[in-house]
């Protein structure tokens, strides 16, 4: 008898090998143009109501440089689900699952001012943890981590 | 004409008797004791020092005593700025302006490790002390500050109030 | 002389609109230093007459490079940082993130630490949600109900502070335990507050649950369904208002939340109402969880025998070269965590706080990320804002309960 979670392994089975269970979370990794339809059935088939989290990981040495990573929880299940999606640099690119979650809205807009990553779909990305005027994304690799943007003049002591 | 005696219209026209020195030490005597104890405070709250400041201002532990009870949300008529927390990059421009609102004289504290220094946190996002942006008379370490040091910190600014010269005249007034 | 020129100052944001001119809607600007937001938000609302039309929500005024900052610092010297997340209930996210670090090492905490982890969630909950809803009364004119629930909760923050020696941010949290014991007649003292509590929290209930003004203010503002709660991914008492019965403490249970006895209290409607009597009643079953705990918590250590996380006996560090060895692995290198991801959720006053670490095999953390409620809740809240009047904004952004430090992290 597989628990529900081997059976949901099953069902999201990417081209034929069912998702991973890793500490007792499916994690599913699909190419960058399976996301929305992913997601799509996520949302609609599968009963994963709740968008938890939008974020990304930087790994500037791999030639897939951005790791986008989307957290899923089901209430009726009570099952997370992490879908996981590889994009290089120069397109750092994903679909927006704003059609389908309101609150990826928000999540997307920090994520794009955090790793700079580009959410098609989404067109209100303006900053929203950091400020107009603010140039680069912090929480790359390379970006130094004391290196200071103010906006006001410091005054002379 | 050395700063001191700037903002006092009668020294300008020459002549300081031993008189006029005595009076004008009572004046400001008198007028740093009406305003040491009629503190405004403008709470500028932004972080974790917020619930110290909640636990200050209320019956436990009272800065009614020290005539600093009322918060004033409006920088027109507070004198007293307190920047209880962290301010960042982003928050920055706000303060100054808060600050530049306020009318003469003012007097600024900095309430928490992360407004007197930055903290823990040195990064991108944080202005290491609110000094590099306003002028600031008393710092209260801590993360959070006990209450009983922010009400040193308010007593030992009560001091400093007591002891400066107030002129009746100002540069900018 | 004339005063000197004001400096122009740029503006850290961008409203979502602009004035259309005469006929068009007022445009208001609230905070982010505002005596009726407690937390540095910032909302522009355009407004017909006095009724909110449309609001562009502005966090980030509290952003303080928190997931820069732990990709620098050891496991063990996060847990610092993490507490002033959510910095009402710290306590929570201390255990929420060392649940994580130990889940990814798989160390099992002895039953002890967790008993004692679930106590003490239980009484952070508390004091977040009095200081919630005294915040929130007192923005309505409540006066005696904030001193009321300040002076108990102050109660709570020096019998902490006895505990874990700071009265709001307590870094009491260990990977694999606690810092130290319970002192001696600490649960006394405990049992002895929690009566006061109920006598406060009565008086509240007397001056406030019935009162024509306050339920004026509350009944039927910011109102919220289930379906668009967890569109704009609400959760915790927020998504419970609107009748959601939907808590990770009875859903995936952790700690020892499977063997309590507990109810998860729902609303009707989602309105404000309805958020301040579920927060008041939860309150009730976290005090009920505590006695039972009490009277549950068994003898033994606190912290694992595990050499990878925790930290040696100070005197066999100063006798001993393999704990001082030990010691100093720890503390300079850091507690080796094997390299894997993991997402692990408590349920904290405000909702699911998520914690998603990477770890490369090493001392420090590769990625951390804080799925933040408040964060998540401001993202949604000009559907609770939009359409009402503008006072109203003041009691739905109290009840919604924007946590700065979390919300910006």
């Amino acid at each position: 008898m597989p628990t529900a979670l081997e059976t949901l392994a099953e069902a999201l089975a990417v081209d034929g090998r069912p998702a991973r269970i890793e500490h007792g979370l499916l994690i599913v990794e699909v190419a960058p143009d399976a996301v929305a339809m992913t997601a799509a059935r996520l949302a609609a088939e599968l009963a994963f109501d709740l968008l938890l989290d939008v974020t990304a990981i930087d790994w500037p040495e791999r030639p897939l440089r951005f790791d986008v990573v989307w957290h899923f929880y089901s209430t009726q299940r009570r099952l997370r689900v992490r879908l996981k999606t590889a994009v290089p640099e120069r397109a750092a690119a994903v679909p927006s699952l704003t059609t389908l979650y309101g609150s990826a809205a928000f999540m997307e807009r920090e994520c794009h001012d955090m790793y700079g990553i580009g959410f098609v779909g989404n067109d209100d990305l303006r900053p929203i943890l950091l400020y107009e005027g603010f140039v680069g994304h912090p929480l790359r690799k390379d970006y130094p981590k004391e290196r200071e943007q103010p906006l006001v003049p410091y005054r002379t002591p | 004409m050395t700063a001191d005696v700037r903002g006092d219209p009668i020294a300008h026209a020459g002549g300081r008797s031993a008189a006029f020195e005595y009076l004008t030490t009572k004046k400001d005597e008198l007028v740093g004791w009406a305003r040491k104890f009629s503190l405004f405070p403008y709470p500028f709250v932004t972080a974790c020092c917020a619930m110290e400041f909640m636990a200050v201002s209320s019956s436990p532990y009272d800065t009614d005593r020290f005539g600093a009870a009322l918060p004033r949300f409006s920088p027109r008529q507070a004198d007293l700025l307190m920047v209880v927390g962290t301010v960042t990059h982003k928050q920055a421009p706000v303060l100054r302006r808060v600050y530049e609102q306020m009318c003469e004289p003012k007097w600024v504290m900095a309430f928490g490790v992360c407004a007197t220094s930055g903290g823990f946190y040195r990064n991108y996002a944080a202005v290491q002390g609110i000094d590099r942006v306003i002028p600031v008379d008393i710092y209260v370490p801590g993360c959070p500050p006990r209450p009983e040091m922010v009400i040193d910190g308010i007593m030992r600014l009560q001091g400093m109030i007591a002891r400066s010269k107030h002129p009746i005249v100002t540069d900018t007034f | 002389m004339k005063p000197p020129p004001l400096a122009t100052l740029p503006n850290p944001v961008r409203p979502a609109f602009a004035p259309e001119g005469e006929g068009g809607p007022v445009i208001v600007n609230i905070g982010p230093s505002h005596p009726a937001t407690h937390g540095t938000v910032q909302i522009i609302a355009a407004l017909d007459g006095e009724r909110v039309v449309r609001t562009d929500v502005h966090a980030g005024y509290l952003h303080r490079g928190f997931e820069k900052e732990c990709e620098s610092h050891t496991w063990h010297n996060l847990i610092p940082y993490v507490d002033r997340l959510n910095y009402v209930s710290a306590l929570i996210n201390d255990f929420a993130y060392c649940d994580a670090v130990e889940q990814l090492m798989g160390v099992t905490i002895t039953p002890r630490c967790r008993y004692l982890r679930t106590l003490l969630s239980e009484y952070s909950r508390l004091v977040d949600h009095l200081t919630c809803i005294a915040a929130g009364l007192m923005e309505l004119g409540a006066m005696t109900a904030f001193l009321y629930l300040v002076m108990v909760r102050d109660y709570m923050y020096e019998h902490l502070a006895n505990l874990t020696g700071a009265r709001v941010t307590y870094t009491y949290g260990r990977i694999g335990g606690l810092a130290r014991d319970l002192p001696a007649d600490w649960l006394t003292r405990l049992a002895d507050i929690l009566d006061k509590y109920e006598v406060f929290v009565a008086r509240v209930h007397g001056l406030i649950d019935r009162n024509r003004i306050f339920i004026d203010r509350m009944r039927d503002v910011g109102v919220i369904s289930t379906a668009d709660a967890l569109h704009w991914g609400y959760t915790g008492p927020i998504l419970r208002s609107t009748g959601a019965v939907l808590d990770l403490r009875r859903d995936t249970p952790y700690l020892a939340y499977a063997e309590l006895d507990f109810e998860v209290p729902v609303g009707i409607k989602g309105d404000n109402y309805d958020r301040y009597y579920v927060r008041m009643r939860e309150m009730d079953e976290s005090v009920h969880m505590i006695r039972q705990l009490m009277e549950m918590l068994p003898a033994g250590p606190i912290n694992v025998d595990d050499h990878r996380c925790t930290f040696p006996d100070k005197q066999l560090v100063y006798t001993e070269i393999e704990s001082l060895i030990n010691h100093f692995k720890l503390v300079m290198d850091g507690p080796a965590v094997p390299a894997g991801e993991i997402y692990v959720a408590h349920e904290s006053p405000n909702g699911e706080l998520g914690f998603y670490l990477v770890s490369t095999g090493g001392g420090v953390p590769y990625k951390v990320h804080v799925r933040a409620p408040s964060f998540v809740h401001m993202g949604g809240v000009h559907k609770m804002l939009e359409g009402y009047q503008l006072a109203d904004i003041v009691p739905t952004f109290g009840s919604v309960n924007m946590i700065g430090g979390e919300c910006d992290r």
